[in-house]
């Protein structure tokens, strides 16, 4: 039964949400939506399992003086000061002015930042490994990547008129027809893991029980 | 034209124009007063014979109910707004809303006092604003609001979803029955093995990342069920398997799921709580934990399972210094690109699904592979008849399988 429930769950809500997208009727409709509300109250949940799962590893971590554990101490005490300050302003804690916005938007968005600048970086460093022109198909890739690059720049044009031409035409013609026939692909294995799970032939998300 | 009347009723029925109310300032109530004059010049409009251009009502399609669609060709000179009035059986014309001059349509789906009811016939009439006799539309026919119990605009959907459906219980049977099909080899799925048995010889751990999607997502879902097969591979030859999550929920499925999978080929004793780990919601905070878990713990194989967005060549490259052998499988088609130079394998699109399939062996799994190829070759030659019938001046089967 450990193994059924689960599955005649997942069987049920599967079928019901198929049927709620091509069935505008009102009593159809009112279950979807309740079931939608019912995923926000389990959601809800799994975040305090969630952030107590993120103290124990960490104060043990601390606890146990592991590598880097000066860091898992900044990321208790400023979890914790956060909450606390959050909790202090109520709900208006995200208007202009509070404390909380004033951390938000003095640590965590300026940290943001710098880890998506780094991209800039990764960027410059996979395309000196992606560029290196090794296999024809790499070539192929290299000079798609050249045209596009020049043809999308003010000097494109000047270089050659025909750049940006070139370049919107490798965007349009075979970049879409490569794009749609992957998204067309994974539309298929999307539907095919939906039956697998609606029908209950896809069962690695619960366990068999037993060992063995 | 149907004769209309001017009672108190509607008067009494009528609520200040919700457009003049919400122009109007604090402090200045004239404004909403003299709307009212307004909708009193517009019923003596509306009481007249005149007639006008044309409007159609009909029953909005495909909704459940509550709702009339308006249509009307807008006059050369369109007034700046207009006033919707709409009547019941036996009664007079109400106000209902105030519109736009320049719109040719409108869908009434009014709440409260103006309720749209459904099965009450109901007529609707434009009267211009300001207020002018020859702008006036005529009385629309009768329309009558139903609830719909099949969407008839995802007919075409709903024939592919049947056909696939129907071919994957075939495959099924098939299989059930003791054939045997034969797919391609993915080099991205035969490497995941290769890579947990490198990841035990070096004495090391694998890295699971299951996205950054929740658990909603069904890029999250198939993440999970990989994870599965990934993690009986790692019970079996006792190689630490680390999860980070980034949302609560997909933490608490993939312990669920780790959990199960080392029960399952009976070492419960080896799973460790401590392996499926929260992280953070945050996108860039996710990065730079994952990131750090990398450095420090230098695993022999990250396998980089999931939705991914601009993480990705973040995750890929840092995990490409250190040296470990990557797998990454994706449907989000931006992000390819930049696995595919970072990563030793991608399994791309289509691929990322088949894999559980694929990794299990097992029959039933391998049917619904083999009904989606069938779907696949079934919708090529669609997209090329409908192409050459579209060429031929024949737009029919295109328009068919367009979606809304």
């Amino acid at each position: 039964m450990k193994r059924e429930i689960p599955l005649i769950i997942s069987m049920a809500s599967g079928i019901f949400v198929l049927v709620g997208f091509f069935v505008p009727h009102p009593a159809i409709r009112a279950i979807y939506d309740d079931i939608q509300q019912w995923v926000i109250i389990v959601v809800a949940f799994t975040y305090v399992l969630g952030m107590a799962n993120l103290m124990r590893i960490n104060v043990e971590q601390i606890q146990r003086r592991s590598k880097d554990w000066v860091y898992k101490l900044a990321l208790v005490v400023s979890l914790l000061a956060t909450m606390a300050v959050g909790f202090s302003e109520g709900t208006h804690y995200l208007d202009d002015g509070t404390k909380f916005s004033w951390i938000y938007n003095t640590f965590y968005s300026a940290m943001s930042a710098t880890m998506f600048s780094l991209l800039a970086f990764f960027i410059a460093s996979a395309a000196f490994r992606a560029f290196r022109v090794r296999t024809v198909e790499a070539l192929l890739l290299a000079l798609a990547a050249f045209i596009l690059m020049l043809g999308r720049v003010p000097i494109g044009s000047v270089i050659h008129p025909y750049l940006p031409v070139a370049a919107d035409w490798l965007m349009e013609i075979p970049q879409n027809a490569a794009k749609r026939g992957i998204l067309m692909g994974a539309a298929l294995g999307v539907m095919a893991t939906g039956f697998r799970v609606i029908l209950g032939i896809e069962r690695t998300y619960g366990s068999e029980g037993g060992g063995g | 034209m149907s004769r209309l009347r001017l009672d108190n009723r509607a008067l009494r029925a009528y609520r200040p124009l919700r457009t003049a109310r919400r122009n109007t300032p604090k402090g200045a109530p004239s404004s909403v007063k003299s709307a009212g004059w307004i909708v009193l010049l517009s019923l003596g409009v509306i009481a007249s014979h005149a007639s006008g251009f044309p409007l159609q009502a009909t029953d909005t399609r495909n909704d459940g109910g509550g709702s009339v669609t308006l249509g009307w060709t807008p006059p050369p000179r369109p007034p700046a707004q207009w006033i919707v009035y709409r009547a019941e059986p036996g009664q007079a014309f109400a106000p209902i809303d105030t519109i736009g001059g320049e719109l040719a349509g409108y869908t009434d789906e009014q709440s409260g006092n103006h309720a749209v009811r459904n099965g009450v016939p109901y007529r609707y009439r434009l009267v211009p604003l300001p207020v002018d006799a020859t702008l006036l539309s005529d009385v629309s026919p009768a329309a009558t609001p139903r609830v719909s119990w099949f969407d008839t605009g995802k007919l075409n959907v709903f024939i592919v979803i049947t056909l696939f459906l129907g071919l994957v219980l075939y495959y099924i049977r098939q299989s059930e029955r003791g054939k045997v099909w034969s797919f391609r080899p993915i080099a991205g799925l035969i490497a995941i093995e290769e890579a947990i048995g490198r990841s035990t010889e070096m004495g090391k751990g694998v890295l699971y990342v299951p996205g950054v999607q929740d658990i909603d997502d069904i890029q999250t879902i198939a993440s999970m069920i990989i994870l599965g097969k990934v993690a009986r591979m790692t019970a079996k030859y006792e190689t630490p398997l680390l999860v980070p999550a980034n949302s609560p929920a997909v933490y608490t499925v993939a312990d669920e799921v780790v959990k199960g999978a080392y029960s399952d080929v009976g070492r419960a004793d080896a799973y460790r709580a401590d392996n499926v780990r929260y992280i953070t919601s945050e996108q860039f905070a996710y990065v730079a934990a994952v990131n750090g878990m990398m450095l420090r713990e230098r695993p022999a194989a990250n396998l980089f399972l999931g939705a991914f967005f601009a993480e990705s060549l973040l995750l890929a490259e840092t995990g490409h210094e250190t040296g470990a052998i990557q797998i990454a499988g994706t449907a989000n088609v931006h992000q390819l690109p930049f696995f595919v130079v970072a990563c030793d394998y991608t399994l791309i699109g289509e691929e990322y699904y088949a894999a559980s399939a694929y990794l299990s062996k097992d029959a039933k799994l391998l049917g619904s592979l083999k009904a989606s190829d069938t779907v696949k070759i079934a919708l090529v030659v669609t997209i090329v008849v409908a192409s050459i019938l579209l060429t031929l001046g024949q737009p029919g089967l295109a328009e068919f399988f367009a979606t809304q």
